[in-house]
């Protein structure tokens, strides 16, 4: 994730068995989409398989590149579309999300959290260091008589002190709110962008709970 | 030294994890973590909030399994007005019969989403089969009949949790003492005999079945990788009914051992005087276990493979799972089984259980009558509540405390990735050694295997670190006593 050269080898870097070239090419020759979820629940990226069959058909159109729910862990090639779950609340969430940027055409806010930091954003309210001593320090179930520690380590992300929303640190074209937005509303913006329409959301579609 | 090796992010599972793994000169594995690289703090953040907020607010911890936050939520606000379990009073009928139907629509939905989307691509593919193969994607290449079968299934139940909850996500439909609305005969009647685009409870049933062939389809060609792989051994544990048999809304907690003696037995309100947590400072998750035996000893399994280690039969009334549970039980003669990819089978015939007690509960009468809340007075306030449940991924618990205006002053949550932590990282070191020990060459495929044995547990890691600004981001982390740890300001 970093770009800080360290010693270690990724595991995506390693050789891997190759896909068929032939499928690859007909996927290739789809439009790329990519997804990432950030800090959010995993509800919006769940709300895209409730697009039910909707999903399916518009697998003729579109390729899933990165996402939580395939094993492609950066983005292998320019992408039209990215959907993004979830504000932001670490470092490694803000170079995800620049990484994101840089590489697709057309970003969107997908869900409260994304769109606003939604509950998560809640924390916004307190310090972080009183949730960290509440989850860690204070917590009614510390092992007795050992001293508390607060994680921290190479291999963690360093926790911003607030939560933000994702257009607060890049730019982000659409917003989809919603907790989550319904398998419809997301089918609508997909399929709108695909056939080359502009979104065109009815208030029906749009919630904000 | 040698090399470290990491997988970032782990794909496929809920939330945000990555694993390290250091080798020596040798390739021999020193070290093996599964880190979980978020926090959220909710613990915190939802105090000051009025008490029945806690069920809407903490569900968005996870999006996968929200009926079961809502339902623990819901529990622990039965205590806290006075008429929940911590009094000893029994739900109504009704309420509680409307509750399970959505929990076990949950954990149909769960698992199938679980089950299919997640797991089934290594299943047919093999776990060294091309990054690009092993998902959703390849499956729709390979065998389209067989995702549209999915994608019914999956609809099925968030259409049965979207009646129950009025949303398919983050609904609303537990209030203290009870629920809001009871099942319409018409809602009834639309899940039993489906509709033009919804299955049928029947063929629900059917499609539940074949989740349990294609296991045992794969474990008949893959024998010695299904039961050799990761056979991690830890404590397993579920809530019980009276019979010492799963129940996954209510009971017991119930914690057995290898030859299946029960260890301890509590009531959930006592949780406290069972249970500490470590931290590691590597990791946002927490290490639960039992005090009494101490970390190494007292980690407990959750999950699939721990309630059908603990059960010893389900009832008569669900008969398909009850057979595919006793060939599960013959399968280890007595014994519990450890063997991580046999999660995979007991996630398969849990979506059987559910299915059929589903159909029983559709079929009851009681879903439509009008007894919705247990009425309680101001003089009935406790103030406190604890709400357990059997979440799909595992034993899930809220524990909360208000003041006398109603606002929370305390949260604290055992969920039931964390109740994994440990017998995850075991899995973790035990695969690594296995596919990655000495090897000369590593390839992506064998650090896939790892990634394997953790999506088995199905984590949810945004579960389990439950725990609006302007550009520059300041990035900073403090500790308890408000010193810095470390800055990164852009
Ligand atoms: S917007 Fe709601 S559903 Fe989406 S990630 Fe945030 S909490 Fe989850």
């Amino acid at each position: 994730m970093s770009n800080v050269v360290k010693n270690e080898i990724a595991s995506h870097e390693l050789p891997a068995t190759p896909m068929d070239p032939a499928v690859m090419a007909k996927r290739e020759e789809k439009i790329q989409v990519a997804m990432i979820g950030l800090c959010g629940c995993w509800g919006c990226t769940l709300s895209f398989l409730d697009m039910d069959a909707g999903l399916l058909s518009l697998l003729d159109k579109i390729n899933i590149s990165r996402a939580s729910i395939t094993d492609i862990k950066r983005i292998p090639k320019r992408c039209a579309i990215g959907f993004v779950e979830g504000g932001v609340a670490n470092d490694e969430n803000i170079e995800t999300l620049e990484h994101f940027r840089e590489n697709c055409d057309i970003l969107i806010s997908v869900g409260a959290c994304a769109v606003w930091g939604g509950v998560p954003a809640m924390r916004n309210d307190v310090s972080l260091e009183a949730c960290f001593k509440e989850a860690y320090i204070d917590s009614p179930t510390a092992v007795p008589g050992i001293k508390p520690v607060i994680p921290f380590h190479e291999d963690l992300p360093l926790i911003t002190t607030k939560v933000y929303p994702c257009h607060e640190v890049v730019k982000m074209d659409y917003f989809l709110p919603g907790c989550p937005p319904e398998g419809e509303a997301i089918f609508k913006v997909l399929d709108d962008l695909v056939n080359g329409r502009e979104i065109d959301l009815p208030t029906s579609m749009n919630r904000y709970d | 030294m040698g090399q470290k090796l990491v997988i970032d992010p782990v794909t496929r599972i809920e939330g945000h994890g990555k694993v390290t793994i250091q080798l020596d000169d040798n390739n021999q594995v020193v070290d093996a973590k599964l880190h979980v690289v978020e926090f959220r703090g909710f613990e915190k953040f939802i105090q000051g909030h009025p008490y029945w907020e806690a069920p809407m607010l903490l569900q968005r911890i996870c999006g996968i399994c929200f009926v079961s936050h809502h339902l623990c939520g819901a529990k622990a606000l039965d205590d806290m007005v006075g008429v929940g379990y911590s009094k000893g009073v029994d739900m109504l009928p009704t309420p509680e019969k409307v509750r399970r139907l959505g929990h076990y629509a949950q954990q149909l939905q769960s698992h199938v989403t679980a089950y299919y989307y997640l797991i089934v691509p290594e299943m047919l593919f093999g776990m060294d089969a091309p990054p690009e193969q092993r998902n959703v994607l390849g499956l729709v290449e390979a065998n389209p009949e067989l995702v549209k079968r999915v994608v019914q299934l999956r609809k099925w139940g968030q259409e049965a949790i979207k009646t129950v909850l009025g949303k398919r996500m983050h609904g609303i439909n537990s209030v203290p003492g009870g629920v809001n609305k009871n099942i319409s005969i018409a809602e009834r009647d639309r899940l039993l005999q489906g509709e033009d685009g919804l299955l049928s409870m029947d063929e629900v049933i059917e499609y539940a079945k074949e989740g349990l062939e294609i296991f045992y389809d794969f474990h008949e060609k893959n024998r010695h990788q299904v039961d050799t792989f990761a056979d991690v051994p830890a404590l397993n544990m579920s809530l019980v009914d009276k019979d010492g048999n799963v129940d996954y809304y209510h009971g017991n907690i119930r914690i057995t051992d290898d030859d299946k003696n029960i260890i301890t037995e509590m009531d959930y309100h006592d949780y406290l005087d069972y249970f500490s947590e470590a931290t590691e400072e590597w990791s946002y998750m927490k290490f639960p276990f039992l005090k009494a035996l101490g970390r190494d000893a007292g980690s407990v399994r959750v999950g699939p493979l721990a309630r059908v280690n603990v059960t010893k039969s389900y009832g008569t009334d669900t008969p398909l799972a009850k057979e595919a549970l006793e060939r599960f039980h013959d399968y280890t003669k007595g014994k519990a089984n450890n063997m991580t990819l046999h999660t995979n089978w007991a996630r398969a015939i849990e979506i059987l259980h559910s299915a059929e007690l589903i159909k029983n509960l559709l079929n009851d009468p009681d879903l439509q009558k009008e007894n919705l809340i247990l009425m309680h007075s101001k003089a009935d306030w406790t103030g406190e509540g604890v709400g357990v449940v059997e979440a799909p991924r595992g034993t899930l618990l809220h524990h909360y405390k208000a003041n006398q205006e109603g606002n929370i002053t305390f949260c604290n949550l055992v969920v039931a990735t964390t109740q994994n932590n440990t017998v995850m990282n075991r899995t973790v070191r035990s695969v690594a050694e296995e596919y990655l020990g000495g090897n000369d060459i590593i390839t992506e495929g064998m650090m896939n295997a790892i990634e394997v044995g953790i999506r088995a547990y199905d984590p949810c890691l945004s579960c389990a670190t439950h725990a609006t600004g302007n550009m520059p981001l300041d990035v900073s982390i403090y500790d308890a006593k408000g010193k810095l740890f470390a800055n990164k300001r852009r």
